[in-house]
């Protein structure tokens, strides 16, 4: 038989004793593992990250990312991410709240960038993500649409995509969208 | 008088494991029929999971000899279920699994109490989990078994030489099944690999790249997972989708068929539907039967030590044939969940300013630049500059105020770790002990309790 009963009781005092107070959030190893990624990030200067929900819940955040070049340079635009407590088994849901006219990023705010979906790997951090997301901005991506127009627009004539997206940033009709103003 | 000779026979084959001494018994293994009493009166069993493994660990755990037992499971029954969750009937669909399945097992088998509770794990405070003499895991999910895998860990204790001590250690034993394959491990907190240690072991999900999804389908679940995951907020807004509503679920159907028809792809059922969304993979009875009865017997095993116990993870295979193989995986020395961490002591008056220096010149961390989490909290963040300056003003503060003036607890540390004249980064798990207070923790616990 185990050294079962012995201890039981003690443990149970134990319990009592480390939880007496008042119940504590328990924390999970994806907490753990994304302080380290917080604690260590290291953005570009066009990104900045803040928490709606004060300095200890890590696992809500926004990323607002401001282009010093090409097609958005002006533009401000911001990023909700949610982590799951099994991080970084399982990527963190970014979503845009800025409504934007971009290839890669739906009018719902979903964005197709291959790392938060089917390139994930648990060595990427939250740092990786930020500068993809950056990147969508320097770089879009006429390849991989979300919004198959704006791809059309950006593959055919980027003359036209440029002034589109000028109109959108500052609060226009793109086609039948109309667009908040984020500059 | 049937009663009585019946009696006996009820324990039969329980006696011959329990009895008799052995070659492969424990060395605490003490045979004879008070150890069978124990078994019986004195051991409490938690089933997490009132699905198709839990209905199975019930009934095996049960008809084993064990006379205490709780579920817990936060699910209603649903009309799916039936097939294999053979403790349930069609008049049971929207009752709570947990108390369904307590009360037919206590229908069936004489003398076992057992309790259920119907509410999420997250709902029970440690208090309730060690209770438990060990838990036995019927779970679907990763999120669900790394809680309980914490809860259990939080319990173990370690000496000063980093030796963890055994009667502080809370078993688990942990089945999972996916359609014909099946896994049932032990876990001992401590001494064999906890569940994070092995979490690379699972495979990441399946997610397809959303511009395919929008722009190129090719199969059936690339029309669902469009409908689930672009279409749904397209025409929803706001509205979060609830995969375990029905209307909800035939919407994201029926757009899949549109879409289905659009690309001419054949496929589109509203069980895959349901299958795509949730991530089922459909699940085979028998499976669970012999997971279970894997998972019951090494409950047995280490409860009575009438055995050796699996060493340490046992996979079934029954997709062609069967295949079944244990492995002994190892522990992670550094995992944050069950290893020991690093002990430092330290006086009530240092501040968290001073600690973070110390972390510095501790042999066995030599951490520099330390990020500090204590529950939950950030006592200080180095980076990113807005955490900076909301936790700054902490570190004057005396750590063991901020800890709330507890004796000991554990903390993690992130920072730059700077072994043989090389930087990593790195995240640790400290065990603070404040000196010299050791009574005040006595009359703390009695106020606290």
């Amino acid at each position: 038989m185990i050294k079962l009963f012995k201890v039981k009781e003690k443990q149970r005092e134990n319990a009592g004793n480390a939880d007496g107070r008042a119940p504590v959030k328990k924390q999970s190893a994806g907490e753990l593992r994304l302080h380290r990624d917080i604690s260590e990030l290291n953005l570009p200067k066009t990104c900045s990250i803040s928490f709606p929900n004060g300095k200890d819940d890590l696992m809500n955040f926004e990323v607002t990312v401001r282009p010093d070049e090409g097609y958005y340079l002006g533009g401000t635009f911001i990023f909700s991410f949610q982590v799951s407590p099994v991080y970084p088994h399982e990527p963190p849901k970014v979503k845009c709240k800025t409504k934007v006219y971009h290839p890669n990023i739906d009018l719902e705010g979903n964005v197709c960038l291959n790392i938060l979906r089917e390139d994930w790997k648990p060595v990427l951090n939250i740092n990786t993500i930020i500068y993809g997301l950056f990147h969508l901005f320097t770089q879009p991506n006429h390849e991989d649409p979300l919004n198959h127009d704006a791809a059309a627009v950006l593959r055919d004539n980027p003359k036209l995509f440029e002034s589109n997206v000028r109109r959108a940033m500052a609060g226009g009709y793109v086609g039948q969208t109309l667009f908040t103003r984020c500059m | 008088m049937a009663e009585a000779a019946s009696t006996p026979s009820k324990s039969r084959d329980l006696d011959k494991l329990l009895l008799r001494p052995g070659n492969l018994v424990d060395p605490n293994f003490e045979p004879g029929t008070e150890l069978r009493l124990a078994l019986q009166e004195q051991v409490k069993v938690l089933v997490v999971g009132a699905g198709g493994l839990g209905c199975e660990l019930l009934k095996d755990l049960a008809l084993s000899g064990f006379k205490n037992l709780e579920v817990i499971d936060m699910d209603r029954i649903e009309v799916t279920n039936l097939n294999r969750q053979f403790l349930f009937r069609l008049e049971d669909v929207g009752k709570p699994k947990a108390e369904v399945a307590a009360k037919r097992v206590m229908e069936r088998v004489k003398g076992v109490n057992i309790v259920p509770h119907f509410c999420r794990i997250e709902e029970k405070d440690n208090e309730f989990y060690s209770d438990f003499h060990i838990i036995a895991l019927g779970l679907d999910s990763i999120e669900a078994r790394s809680y309980i895998n914490a809860v259990a860990c939080s319990f173990l204790e370690y000496d000063s030489d980093d030796n963890p001590r055994e009667e502080t250690a809370t078993p688990m034993v942990d089945g999972g099944t996916e359609g014909f394959k099946g896994h049932a491990r032990v876990i001992k907190p401590g001494f064999t690999p906890c569940f994070e240690c092995t979490i690379w072991l699972f495979p990441p999900q399946v997610k397809f790249p959303l511009c395919t999804l929008a722009e190129t389908p090719r199969n059936a679940p690339h029309c669902i997972e469009y409908a689930h995951l672009i279409k749904w907020n397209e025409v929803h807004g706001g509205k979060a989708f609830d995969p375990d509503n029905s209307d909800h679920m035939k919407w994201v159907y029926d757009e899949a068929v549109k879409r289905a028809e659009l690309f001419g792809i054949p496929g589109v059922t509203y069980s895959l539907t349901q299958g795509v969304v949730k991530n089922i993979i459909p699940a085979i009875a028998s499976t669970n039967a012999i997971i279970s009865a894997a998972c019951a017997l090494e409950t047995l095993k280490i409860v009575s030590g009438c055995s050796k116990t699996l060493s340490n993870y046992l996979t079934y295979n029954g997709v062609e044939g069967l295949h079944t193989k244990v492995t002994e995986f190892v522990r992670d020395k550094d995992c944050l969940v069950c290893g020991p961490g690093v002990l430092v002591e330290l006086d009530t008056t240092v501040t968290l300013q001073k600690f973070i220096d110390m972390l510095e010149e501790h042999p066995k961390l030599l951490m520099s630049k330390a990020s500090i989490r204590y529950r939950g909290k950030n006592l200080y963040m180095q980076a990113p500059p807005v955490l900076e300056e909301m936790t700054r003003s902490n570190l004057s503060l005396p750590l063991y105020d901020l800890m709330d003036k507890v004796p000991k607890d554990i903390l993690h540390a992130t920072g730059t770790i700077n072994k043989d004249n090389k930087k990593s980064s790195g995240l640790r798990k400290l065990r603070v002990v404040f000196k010299g207070i050791d009574g005040v923790t006595d009359m703390d616990m009695a106020g606290g309790a």
